[in-house]
C-alpha cells in the first residue's frame, strides 16, 4: 500500500473481520440526488427566493439628497470612510492592527482610490456644456490643499447637523433646505468657495443617472468592477438604512442574514457571533481580531485529529453508542 | 494484433499499478459494507454530495443563461431559487455529518486526511458560498460586499480578492472554488474508500473478554490499540 512519505505514521484500523452486509452505494447516491433534488423543488415551490432590487446612486440622490451631498462633501474633503480606510483604497491610515500585525498595510494599495477626484471631480468633468462649472472644478483644484478641505468642510458641516438632527427625531436647522419639487438642496454655509456648485453639478448628474456610470468607467469598456461605486454608496446611509430594515446590521448579525426571512449564510454564525461580544464589539480592530480568532479555530478545526482532550471527548461522551446502538446491542447480547 | 511492452518504468504503467494498489475496484466500489454501517448518520455524507450534484446541476443551467436571466423570468428565478435552497441543504447536510464524525472519532485508525479533506472542504465552501451570494447583483449582494471587504482587507487578502468587484467574485465562485470543493471531495471519498468506513469504538473491556471467553463473537471492532 502507498503513502505519502511527510506524513506523520498512523496506527491503521485492523481489517474488519466482523460481518458484512449488501450495500448498493451507486443506488444509493442516485436515490440521495433524486430526494435532495425533489427538496430542493419544494422549497422552492414553498418559499422561492429572496431578490430585492439593487440600489443605485441615481436612487439615493433623488430620494435622500441631503445625504447624497452630505456624502460627496465628506468625499470630496477627504473625511468620508472610504477617504480615511488606508489599504487596499489608499494611504490615509494604516487599517486595523491586531499587536504588532499589520496585515493590511503590509499588503499595499491594490484597489488605489482617491474619493476627491474619483467620486466627486472626474464624474463632474464628463459633464458637456457647463461653463461655470468647469470653472468651478478648476478653481477647486487650484486651490491649496488646506483650502479645498476648509470649503469641503465648511459645505459638509450643516448637512451633518442637519441629518443628526433627522437621526434623533429633531428638528433640522434652517441652514439647509430641500426643494419638494426639484430635489434640490441649499446650504447655507460661508467660505465653501465653488463646493456649492460642484455639489449642486454632482447632484444633478446623480440624479440624471449619470454618476452611475461615471463611477463604472475605468480604462476599458467592458465594466464588471463595482468598487467604486459601492464604496460611495456605502459612505451614505441608504444601504444602511435598507439593511437595518432587513436585520442584516452587523449588531444584527449582519450579513449571515439576507433579506427576507431566509436562512441566509447560517454557517458563517461562530464568525458573526464575534462581532456581538466584547472586546470584539466595541473595538476600532474588530474584523482583524475576528479573522485571527476564526483562522486559529479554523486550523484547530482541520486539526482535530491530532489536539489533545478534543480528540478523547468522542469517547468519553457515549454519543457513538447511540449511532452504533445496534452494533453494541448485537455484540452485548453475544457476550 | 500484438502489442510491444511497456517499459517497466513508464510512467502510465506505474501510475496505474500505484493507483490500483492504493484502491483496487472491489475497494473502490463495494458491493458491501461492514454490520456496524447501520445508522442514519450514515447518510448525511451521501445526502451532501448529493446536494452539490444539484448545486452544480442548477449552476450549470444558470451559467447558461447569464447573470441577468434569474431577476428577469420566471424560469430563471426558479433556477436561482433551486441553487439557493441546494446551498442551504448542502451546508446543512455537511454540517450533521461533520458532527456525526466527530463523534464516531472518524480520524481513527489512520484516517486523519479523511477528517482533514472533510474539514477543509467545509472551510472551501464558505467562500463558495459567499462569492455566490456577492454574485447575486441584488441588494443582498450589494449589502454582503461591502460588510465582507472590512473582514477581508483587515487580514490583507482584499488586497487580491476584492469582493466588490464582481467580475472576479463570479470568476471565483462558477469555476475556480467549484473545481476546489470538487477536487476535495473526490479526495475525500477516494480516502474513505480506501481506508472504510471507521468501525465502532471498542466495547467495554468486561464486554470484550466474555467476547473472547466465549469465542462466539467475531473481535468487537477490529481497532487495534486506538487512542483517540
Amino acid at each position: 500500500m502507498t503513502r505519502l512519505s511527510w506524513w506523520p505514521r498512523e496506527r491503521e484500523t485492523a481489517e474488519w473481520s466482523g460481518g458484512y452486509a449488501p450495500y448498493d452505494l451507486v443506488k444509493e447516491l442516485f436515490i440521495a440526488v433524486g430526494v435532495v433534488a425533489l427538496l430542493s423543488v419544494l422549497l422552492t415551490v414553498l418559499f422561492s427566493s429572496p431578490d430585492d432590487r439593487p440600489s443605485t446612486v441615481a436612487q439615493w440622490s433623488r430620494g435622500q439628497p441631503v445625504d447624497f451631498i452630505a456624502a460627496a462633501a465628506k468625499e470630496l474633503a477627504g473625511t468620508s470612510n472610504t477617504a480615511t480606510y488606508g489599504p487596499p483604497y489608499n494611504h490615509n491610515s494604516d487599517g486595523q492592527h491586531a499587536a504588532f500585525l499589520y496585515p493590511q498595510k503590509w499588503l499595499g494599495v491594490s484597489h488605489p482610490i482617491n474619493t476627491a477626484n474619483d467620486f466627486v471631480i472626474a464624474p463632474l468633468r464628463t459633464v458637456p456644456d457647463n461653463p461655470t462649472l468647469q470653472s468651478a472644478i478648476a478653481q477647486f483644484e487650484a486651490a491649496p490643499e488646506k483650502t479645498k478641505m476648509a470649503w469641503a468642510e465648511a459645505f459638509a458641516k450643516p448637512l451633518e447637523q442637519y441629518e443628526a438632527a433627522l437621526e434623533e427625531n429633531k428638528a433640522p436647522g434652517k441652514d439647509v433646505s430641500v426643494d419638494p419639487t426639484t430635489g434640490a438642496v441649499t446650504v447655507k454655509a460661508s467660505r465653501t468657495g465653488p463646493v456649492p456648485i460642484m455639489m449642486s453639478g454632482l447632484l444633478d448628474l446623480a440624479k440624471s443617472g449619470g454618476l452611475d456610470g461615471s463611477l463604472l468607467t475605468s480604462r476599458q469598456f467592458f465594466q464588471t468592477d463595482y468598487t467604486k461605486p459601492l464604496l460611495f454608496m456605502s459612505d451614505g446611509g441608504l444601504l444602511a438604512q435598507r439593511a437595518e430594515a432587513q436585520h442584516l446590521l452587523g449588531d444584527q448579525w449582519g450579513m449571515m442574514n439576507e433579506t427576507g426571512s431566509y436562512p441566509g449564510q447560517t454557517w458563517l454564525w461562530l464568525y458573526t457571533v464575534w462581532y456581538q461580544v466584547e472586546p470584539f464589539k466595541t473595538s476600532e480592530n474588530a474584523d482583524i481580531l475576528v479573522m485571527l480568532v476564526m483562522g486559529v479555530l479554523s486550523l484547530a478545526f482541520i486539526c482535530i485529529p491530532f489536539i489533545p482532550g478534543v480528540r478523547s471527548l468522542p469517547r468519553r461522551i457515549p454519543i457513538y453508542r447511540l449511532i452504533w446502538r445496534e452494533h453494541y446491542r448485537e455484540h452485548q447480547a453475544e457476550a | 494484433m500484438s502489442f510491444a511492452p511497456a517499459p517497466k518504468r513508464s510512467w502510465t504503467t506505474r501510475s496505474r499499478e500505484i493507483a490500483v494498489g492504493a484502491l483496487p475496484p472491489e475497494k473502490l466500489l463495494p458491493d458491501s459494507q461492514p454490520t456496524y454501517v447501520a445508522s442514519w448518520i450514515y447518510v448525511f455524507g451521501v445526502a451532501s454530495i448529493a446536494a452539490l450534484m444539484v448545486i452544480i446541476g442548477s449552476g450549470a443551467i444558470l451559467s447558461l443563461k447569464g447573470p441577468a436571466w434569474w431577476h428577469f423570468t420566471g424560469v430563471g428565478h426558479f433556477f436561482n431559487s433551486i441553487h439557493l435552497w441546494s446551498v442551504e441543504l448542502f451546508f446543512f447536510f455537511v454540517v450533521i455529518h461533520l458532527w456525526g464524525k466527530y463523534w464516531m472519532a472518524a480520524w481513527r485508525g489512520g484516517r486523519s486526511r479523511v477528517w482533514i479533506t472533510g474539514a477543509i472542504t467545509f472551510l472551501v465552501a464558505v467562500p463558495a458560498a459567499l462569492t455566490g451570494y456577492v454574485s447575486q447583483q441584488n441588494f443582498d449582494a450589494q449589502w454582503i460586499a461591502t460588510q465582507a471587504k472590512d473582514g477581508l482587507n483587515s487580514v490583507g487578502v482584499g488586497a487580491f480578492f476584492n469582493v466588490t468587484n464582481f467580475g472576479q467574485m463570479y470568476s471565483y465562485h462558477v469555476l475556480l472554488l467549484p473545481v476546489a470543493v470538487v477536487a476535495l471531495v473526490a479526495a475525500h471519498v477516494l480516502l474513505v474508500r480506501k481506508h472504510g468506513v471507521v468501525p465502532p469504538f471498542e466495547l467495554d473491556k468486561k464486554v470484550a473478554v466474555a467476547v473472547s471467553t466465549s469465542q462466539a463473537a467475531p473481535p468487537a471492532t477490529g481497532v487495534q490499540g486506538e487512542s483517540p
